[in-house]
């Protein structure tokens, strides 16, 4: 199945529904790539709560979504890796440093609002 | 395959899904509960996707495991794809020849209780994994 995106104001909301492919995964990847482009946005969140497991190209899917869209001019925010995802991937050995999260889309949306723009990503 | 064991072909992303799904049910089923269900998963996963990476196919058979008064679940992952020439350097962080980030074995074993590797260039690999209930 493929993600939803979304357009609020300038940010893109894309909201990981039920576990992804890693074709999948890549999909979203190269849509929001796009995405930032067509609907001149400057903010990214992906919503992964639904998202059961994140192992080790999940997570580097994830951090590839957010170095591309910050080189097309957007901040992404990753909101809602659950409680047990988190301990798994910090057993696996991953960490998400350098990437900004939220403990939701509400947390995020804030966050992207709060950050002036010229010092997000420090 | 009886009650409390699956055997799972996998040829292609949508079966690393498959296979996950279908370990963390098993797991349920063993008793497994919170977050060793997402742990099991996860390392299923991993060895799922380096079976599709690197050897195209192969197959997961996922049991319910016992060892004296030890409980818990077991992972076999084989294929008869190119092997592993170095397990050693295989097994290090940070260590791939694919498109990864290297922690998927070093990963999938610290997220398992017990590891195996058993693989030979041009023969195949196989990798046993347990995990054993909470006492």
């Amino acid at each position: 199945m493929t993600v939803p995106i979304l357009k609020q104001g300038s940010v893109l909301i894309a909201c990981v529904q039920s576990a992804l492919t890693d074709g999948e995964l890549s999909q979203l990847r190269d849509e929001l790539a796009q995405g930032i482009g067509r609907y001149r946005a400057t903010g990214v969140i992906v919503d992964v709560s639904a998202v059961d497991v994140l192992d080790s190209f999940g997570s580097r899917t994830l951090r590839s979504i957010v170095f591309i869209a910050r080189l097309r001019g957007a901040e992404t925010v990753v909101v809602g890796i659950q409680p047990e995802v988190a301990y798994a991937m910090v057993q696996l050995g991953l960490t998400m440093e350098g990437i900004a999260t939220a403990l939701d889309m509400e947390e995020g949306l804030a966050l992207l609002h709060a950050v002036p723009r010229a010092r997000r990503g420090v | 395959m009886d009650d409390g064991a699956a055997l799972i072909l996998v040829k292609q992303d949508v079966d690393v899904v498959l296979a996950r799904q279908r370990g963390r049910e098993l797991a349920a089923q063993a008793g497994f509960t919170g977050s060793n269900l997402t742990l099991i998963a996860t390392a299923i996963s991993e060895i799922a996707r380096n079976i599709v990476v690197y050897a195209g196919q192969g197959e997961l058979v996922i049991s319910l495991a016992q060892d004296h008064e030890r409980r818990g679940i077991k992972v076999v992952g084989s294929d008869q794809g190119p092997g592993i020439p170095d397990i050693k350097l295989a097994m290090q962080d940070g260590y791939s020849t694919g498109r990864s980030l290297g922690l998927g074995l070093p990963g999938a074993r610290r997220l398992m209780d017990d590891f195996e590797i058993f693989s030979e260039p041009g023969v195949g690999t196989t990798i046993t994994m347990w995990k054993w209930l909470p006492s």
